[in-house]
């Protein structure tokens, strides 16, 4: 007799998840995953200037506000086939590059450490101990016992205080954490320092998108960035030096703590390496373009069927068919009207709530396929794609975090772990480390570049009568982001977004096939129905950002969702 | 004095945005002083903490359903802020409740807090605000100019209207 789990919500996420398990002798035998919330932006854009497009798209969620300005000039630019100046390239790269850092540094202490760290049991470790474990895997300068003693004192005196604050909902104490006293005080410390390293990213997006949390300086074209070194008001060799300064700050903590401490947690959660595979069709798109026609990129996207790396289709350009015929979106499992597959340029937006129907409609995402399968999209994907390529970098640090996982769990663990629940936090670090690699690489070619004399950052748009079909991709932190735009006579007729999170939390597709998350929660083992850690481990190593971000404080009714099982 | 003043909201939600048409009217209407800083947080959460810290106020404006007549406006202040915000099981999971735990682990919350809120009518999908909420944003603009005065701060209404563009 299966026992049924709901989470509703899904904590320490952006936006509205739901999940439902049937548990049955003690694991997950079945499961559900629902987009709790509609978001109507495609209805705002249609009639409206494609060149205002992103402005209205950064504001559909509030972590991802740069991701989806980009996607969406780059949609139009696609249309247009409109060049973008080198310098432009170069600033957007090292924008995206920094959100992505920032958003993965937060969403592995902030988001996901919480499932895997009890930091109540820090209280009882020994700092001696703690300051010794990490200096045998880092040479971080705060891993001293005077540090970790501070951070000791710190978390007492929040404990004591009965005000846990962020720390509220965590599972403390629960069968399922396993970490010593010495590792859990360790990473609290962490938990603490990525705090303060994040904020170094935003001010490196502050710097080049002129504002944050949202970007000013974006255009269908290129970007507003002047650049003039003898006018402080623009983008000087001064604000370049301190972006510098910044990075290196962030490759400090990402080479020496974020991936040792990744790959400390993967080695005492070894047995994690066994679940939550789920669906492993891998696609990722090319990112940080290097030319002025997107021909070329740092990194490569592509396709791996069924987990089998020597099957890798790379995806190379922009304009690659393999990826913009390959996608479409089935409404079948979703509350709106179509039922069909529909190419996203042709998809439809009309709403149809029907209640949760296990075997009907029970989500607002769409289900995306491609190729006619579903396909998991994030870091792992990434990581794999570019492994298959060849791809050095990646190789170095994998290949890198694998061995000191290995030494540390006492057993050899491959890249075949890597599809599973602890493999998606262990490549989301190995992607990080790439990306600070990259973000250094564009950094030095604005600069070589901007040294030739090259000052240029704008070419106008143009836009002809008729209509016009574009799409703008991006390998954003979650993965694989296509905005879709049809534009007729200069305005937009149709505008569709497919997230990164529609492809992970999509609900049962035309076929009845479940969706990445519902996949990886077969077969996961749940100590107590009552607490299904277990449950959000694999939840949230995808980084779910179901975006939409009501977030109204309401004073009359407490509680506006449900919450069961948690 | 270290102020900042942030209003908070999504615009794509209609009355949802209305704490940050709050800044944007409040822009339009009052001289910029110094050490008070105007921030639209958006829907933000965490990302905000680089804002927070070293500030001595901070003056959020959002929209807070009270129960009363569309429109009305409210005040909060000190402690009943965080508990306002951590109440509530918000769909924004990221956002000011967050934000506020963040800030006071990292020893970085302001001393003092204050929220002026609205009571929303809409919140479906659409950029326009309601009329009721719309008719009463310049009120809730000259709170946050109230808030200013009370602190010691001077606010200097501009002599004229400026046509500021804003596309949103």
């Amino acid at each position: 007799m299966a026992t049924r789990i709901t989470i509703d919500p899904v904590t320490r996420i952006e936006g509205h998840l739901r999940v439902d398990c049937e548990v049955t002798n003690g694991r997950v035998s079945n499961a559900w995953a629902s987009g709790q919330m509609w978001r109507g932006l495609e209805l705002i854009l249609k009639g409206r200037d494609p060149r205002e497009a992103w402005i209205f798209t950064q504001r559909i969620c509030g972590v991802c506000t740069t991701v989806h300005a980009i996607a969406s000039v780059r949609s139009v630019e696609h249309a247009l086939h409109l060049e973008v100046p080198l310098n432009a390239q170069y600033i957007r790269n090292m924008l995206i590059a920094a959100h992505a850092i920032q958003d993965h540094i937060v969403h592995f202490y902030h988001l996901s450490a919480l499932d895997w760290v009890d930091v109540t049991s820090a209280l009882k470790a020994d700092p001696k101990k703690s300051a010794s474990l990490a200096q045998g895997i880092s040479s971080w300068h705060l891993n001293s016992v005077q540090e970790l003693s501070a951070v000791q004192e710190k978390l007492k005196g929040f404990v004591d205080s009965g005000q846990l604050g962020i720390f509220t909902n965590g599972y403390w104490g629960h069968p399922a954490m396993k970490l010593s006293p010495e590792v859990n005080l360790l990473a609290s410390a962490h938990y603490l320092q990525a705090l303060d390293v994040q904020r170094k990213a935003n001010m490196i997006i502050s710097i080049l998108g002129s504002k944050t949390p949202h970007i000013q300086n974006l255009a269908v074209g290129g970007v507003a960035n002047p650049i003039n070194n003898d006018s402080p008001s623009t983008l000087t060799m001064e604000k370049l030096f301190h972006v510098k300064t910044l990075m290196d700050e962030l490759g400090n903590f990402i080479n020496n703590v974020y991936v040792p401490d990744v790959c400390a947690v993967g080695a005492f959660y070894s047995d994690w390496t066994g679940y939550g595979a789920g669906v492993t069709n891998y696609l990722s798109v090319p990112e940080y373009p290097l030319d002025t026609k997107c021909t070329s990129f740092a990194l490569s996207g592509g396709y791996i069927p069924h987990g089998d790396i020597s099957q890798f289709r790379p995806i190379k350009t922009y304009q690659d068919e393999f990826f913009i015929k390959g996608v479409s979106e089935s409404s079948k499992h979703s509350w709106y009207k179509q039922d069909g597959d529909r190419h996203p340029w042709e998809g439809e937006t009309d709403p149809h709530y029907t209640d949760f129907q296990d075997n009907g409609k029970y989500s607002w995402v769409k289900a995306p396929t491609f190729n006619g399968a579903p396909a998991q999209v994030g870091p792992l994907a990434n990581v794999l794609c570019l492994y298959a390529a060849g791809h050095a970098p990646t190789k170095k640090y994998a290949d890198k975090a694998l061995a000191t996982i290995s030494t540390l769990a006492g057993k050899p663990v491959g890249l075949g772990a890597l599809h599973s629940t602890i493999g998606r936090h262990a490549a989301r670090a190995i992607r990080t480390a790439v990306l600070n690699e990259v973000i250094q690489e564009q950094w030095q070619l604005l600069i070589n570049n901007i040294g030739t004399g090259d000052t240029r950052t704008f070419n106008k748009p143009e836009f002809p009568k008729g209509e016009i079909r574009g799409v703008g991709m991006h390998e954003a932190p979650r993965g694989v982001l296509s905005h879709w735009v049809v534009i007729d006579n200069k305005k937009i007729k149709n505008y569709q977004c497919v997230v990164p999170s529609t492809w992970n939390s999509s609900p049962r597709n035309s076929k009845d096939q479940p969706g990445p998350y519902e996949a990886s929660l077969i077969g996961t083992p749940i100590a107590d129905p009552e607490k299904p850690l277990e449950v959000l481990r694999t939840v949230h190593s995808f980084d779910p950002c179901l975006a939409c971000a009501i977030h109204m404080v309401d004073k009359e009714k407490k509680a506006i969702v449900t919450v069961k099982a948690l | 004095m270290n102020v900042l003043v942030m209003g908070i909201g999504n615009l794509l939600l209609q009355d949802e945005g209305a704490g940050v048409r709050v800044i944007e009217e409040f822009e339009r209407t009052y001289q910029p002083m110094g050490g008070v800083e105007l921030l639209d947080g958006g829907t933000s959460g965490i990302e905000l903490l680089y804002y927070i810290q070293g500030k001595d106020v901070l003056i959020l404006i959002d929209v807070v359903r009270c129960g009363y007549p569309w429109g009305t406006l409210s005040r909060f202040e000190g402690a009943d802020v965080p508990a306002l915000f951590q109440q509530k099981i918000s769909p924004h999971q990221l956002g000011i409740s967050d934000l506020l735990a963040t800030a006071r682990l990292t020893d970085s919350l302001p001393k003092k807090i204050v929220l002026l809120g609205i009571e929303p009518k809409c919140i479906d999908t659409g950029l326009e605000l309601t009329d009721e909420i719309a008719a009463n944003i310049g009120r809730l603009s000259g709170m946050i100019a109230d808030e200013l005065t009370a602190l010691g701060l001077s606010v200097t209404p501009r002599g004229e209207k400026l046509c500021v563009t804003t596309i949103l």
